[in-house]
């Protein structure tokens, strides 16, 4: 049923004819899929990978850094590769910038800073292993940017050796926008937001409360999945225990336990791939909604700005009838505002598209591969249950 | 999984008994069908051939199972559920003069039959009933006795109890099984003439002997060890079975709720809509399919339960050997003494 699944989500996106419905051909389609998602790999000219994490013990704090390896062929680098280590704050400090000089651009989220202290080990190897995925999905998300990836703060981030002579030049700047952003938002109130703002905006609600309702359901299904795991690893060795009493039976009996062990290591194995693969997407997919709610909010901010300019020059019309200079400005921001962000909101759609459909067919693809061990392992004892009818 | 009983009957070489039974039972050696193929759940099918002389010459069933109300003994209005026992005698080769029979008997006649086969046949391992109540059952199984699943259920154990006795090559000569299966009326009376329950023993007998027996027989002490161990290992198999069944329901369950989210999310999509909106509806499917897969792992479970009874039964054996075996020793204690005594008598007179 799966397999109908992936067909019917495949069909209305990609028109791939739909074809035999074997589980062969499901990770065969997602091998299709991930070809398509290379297709402009020939355009590329910026490479970015995070790797590596290593654990810093100082006597004030203990950190992980990341490495960070870029490869291009673009003029603004100097040599064609670079690597240096990172830690999470220089990349929550690569954010701000880019918030703060490229306003009317979505900024792919970053992974949560906070973890609830004890319930999650910030050292242990799972942690950093998913956040080293989701921060080398940052980087990737900004090199697949036309505008980001050429930010002048994302190249002093991939090539600085020390960045933090960087970080305390920008300091100074940081206070003075923080002000102007402030002077702006100050009393007026947006008369109305543009009908396809609106629209966009209703649909991150929603969007954002959907995926939220997916994300705990799919930690709930993780957890039973644990709970029958759990009950599954009693279960087997019961087998075991009845077969040291019986003769001819033993050996059956043993073979019923040892493939209820391997099915239980197929659902281990399955429960670990929905954590590892299937809730960070969703999780960022939710932080991303955000990001694009405080852009929209920016953009409703520059409108308002334009408003307020023009209702002022409206009242002293009579005086001067030609429209300020400073007006015609503000106006122009707000287009060009517009016209990023319905680009990126484009492109973000794009690739949420693409995204989901991996993340779908992933989760149907490992549930297949799922089903498939547990198939063999039960196949592979029929001989066994089978012999021992036909010996008497 | 193997499905003979383990057949110690076999092992304990009974005497012969004076068949109870139907003349006719077992004489002629027609090759006649066999238990109904279409029968697969039924644990005996196949390893019975030996000494299946009743299937040989009649073919049990029990087809039917049918909701009744009626006035108990007490004279209060019960519910319970009847069941339709068809037999069909195959006299000759080619099948063609077939006698069938039904009649409606009720679990507590079922129970009635087998207290008397227990009496009346100390030395064998009666074949179990089905559970009276739902046992190791699971939060979604109903546990409730009219519950048509649990009806079903016992129908098929009901009719693999028959099969096994009708197999059975001393059990089913008996003259009281044949009439379970024939005569409607009046059965429980004949049951009761027999005056098999002034011949059971009882318990605090049986514990006594336990007890006090001085040369208990290894093979028989070994027998009740290992039916206390298997009886012991299937009950924890099958608690362990009902919670992997639980957790399983959960997991399918909880996909369910996928089905809601994704078909009201595919509301606000454009391209994505379409596909989202049929995994929801897979999913749905995907967790409605749990239903019947446990419910075709309870006939499994209820394999187990068999033999979680049979082990029972093959105790009510050993039990039965150990009060016969401390009834010789109390009687040869008693027989050395009064002999003692007599020699003393005659020495002293």
């Amino acid at each position: 049923m799966i397999l109908f699944f992936l067909q019917d989500l495949i069909l209305p996106n990609g028109g791939t004819p739909a074809g035999p419905a074997s589980p062969a051909s499901s990770s065969s389609l997602l091998n299709r899929l991930q070809l398509d998602d290379d297709i402009d790999g020939e355009t590329r000219d910026l490479f970015v990978t995070v790797d590596d994490p290593k654990k810093h013990v100082c006597t004030m704090e203990t950190y992980i850094t990341y490495r960070i390896t870029t490869k291009s062929t673009r003029v603004e680098f100097d040599l064609p590769e670079y690597s240096v280590r990172r830690r999470y704050q220089d990349f929550d400090w690569l954010r701000n910038k880019l918030e703060e000089s490229q306003p009317t651009h979505l900024i792919p989220p970053l992974p949560e800073k906070f973890v609830v202290k004890g319930v999650v080990d910030r050292f242990s190897e799972e942690f950093v292993e998913t956040r080293r995925k989701a921060l080398d999905k940052f980087l990737k998300r900004i090199t697949d940017h036309p505008v980001l990836s050429f930010n002048e703060h994302f190249n002093v981030f991939l090539t600085a050796k020390d960045l933090n002579a960087h970080k305390k030049q920008g300091m100074a700047l940081l206070t003075r926008v923080g002000e102007s952003v402030k002077h702006v938002t100050g009393g007026y109130k947006l008369r109305s937001r543009p009908l396809e703002f609106a629209a966009i905006g209703e649909y991150l609600d929603t969007f954002a409360l959907k995926l939220g309702t997916i994300d705990r359901i799919a930690q709930r299904i993780i957890k039973e999945e644990i709970e029958y795991l759990v009950e599954l690893r009693e279960y087997g060795p019961v087998y075991s225990t009845w077969s040291a009493l019986e003769g001819e039976l033993a050996e059956p009996l043993e073979g019923v336990s040892a493939c209820i062990g391997n099915c239980s290591t197929a659902l281990e194995e399955l429960t670990e791939d929905m954590t590892e693969d299937f809730l960070p997407v969703l999780r960022e997919y939710i932080l991303y909604s955000d990001s694009m709610k405080s852009v929209l909010k920016k953009r409703d901010q520059v409108q308002a700005e334009y408003e307020a300019k023009l209702e002022a020059v409206a009242l002293r019309k009579e005086e001067r009838p030609k429209v300020p200079a400073d007006v015609e400005k503000c106006q122009d921001r707000m287009e060009c505002f517009n016209a990023d962000l319905k680009a990126d909101m484009e492109r973000w759609q794009n690739s949420k598209r693409q995204d989901f459909r991996q993340l779908l067919m992933g989760m149907a693809d490992k549930n297949i591969q799922y089903y498939e061990k547990c198939l063999m392992a039960w196949e592979s004892i029929i001989p066994l249950l089978q012999e021992k009818q036909e010996a008497k | 999984m193997e499905q003979a009983p383990p057949d110690p009957e076999r092992r304990l070489q009974p005497a012969p008994l004076e068949p109870l039974g139907h003349p006719d039972a077992g004489v002629e050696s027609v090759v006649g069908e066999e238990a109904e193929g279409a029968r697969d759940e039924g644990p005996g099918d196949g390893t019975m051939t030996e000494n299946n002389f009743w299937l040989k010459k009649i073919e049990i069933s029990v087809s039917e199972a049918e909701k009744r109300t009626g006035r108990n003994a007490m004279n209060m209005q019960e519910t319970y559920t009847a069941y339709l026992i068809e037999t069909r005698s195959v006299e000759h080769i080619d099948g063609q003069s077939v006698l069938t029979d039904s009649l409606w008997r009720r679990y507590s006649e079922f129970e009635l039959l087998r207290n008397y086969l227990l009496v009346y046949y100390p030395h064998i391992v009666v074949p179990p009933l089905p559970e009276k109540r739902a046992e190791f059952v699971w939060h979604k199984l109903s546990a409730d006795n009219m519950d048509p699943d649990f009806v079903e259920r016992r129908r098929i154990g009901l009719e693999n109890f028959l099969l096994r006795v009708a197999s059975h090559p001393i059990l089913c000569r008996d003259k009281i099984f044949y009439l379970f299966l024939t005569q409607e009326g009046n059965w429980k009376e004949t049951v009761n003439e027999t005056g098999f329950q002034l011949k059971a023993d009882s318990r605090l007998k049986a514990l006594n002997a336990t007890f006090r027996v001085k040369n208990p027989d290894k093979r028989f002490t070994e027998l009740k060890h290992y039916s206390d161990e298997l009886q012991s290992v299937i009950s924890h198999l099958l608690r362990v079975r009902a919670r992997v069944a639980d957790r399983l329901y959960g997991v399918y369950k909880v996909h369910g709720n996928y089905g809601r989210v994704f078909s009201e999310w595919s509301a606000i999509e454009k391209e994505m809509g379409d596909g989202l909106q049929s995994a929801g509806h897979h999913m749905d499917v995907y967790a409605s399919s749990i239903d019947d897969i446990l419910e075709d792992e309870e006939h499994y479970a209820d394999q187990l339960k068999e033999y979680l009874f049979y082990a029972e039964a093959l105790r009510a054996v050993c039990r039965k050997h150990e009060l016969m075996q401390y009834d010789l020793e109390m009687a040869a204690q008693d027989l050395a003494s009064k002999k003692q005594q007599c020699e003393e008598l005659a020495t002293g007179c």
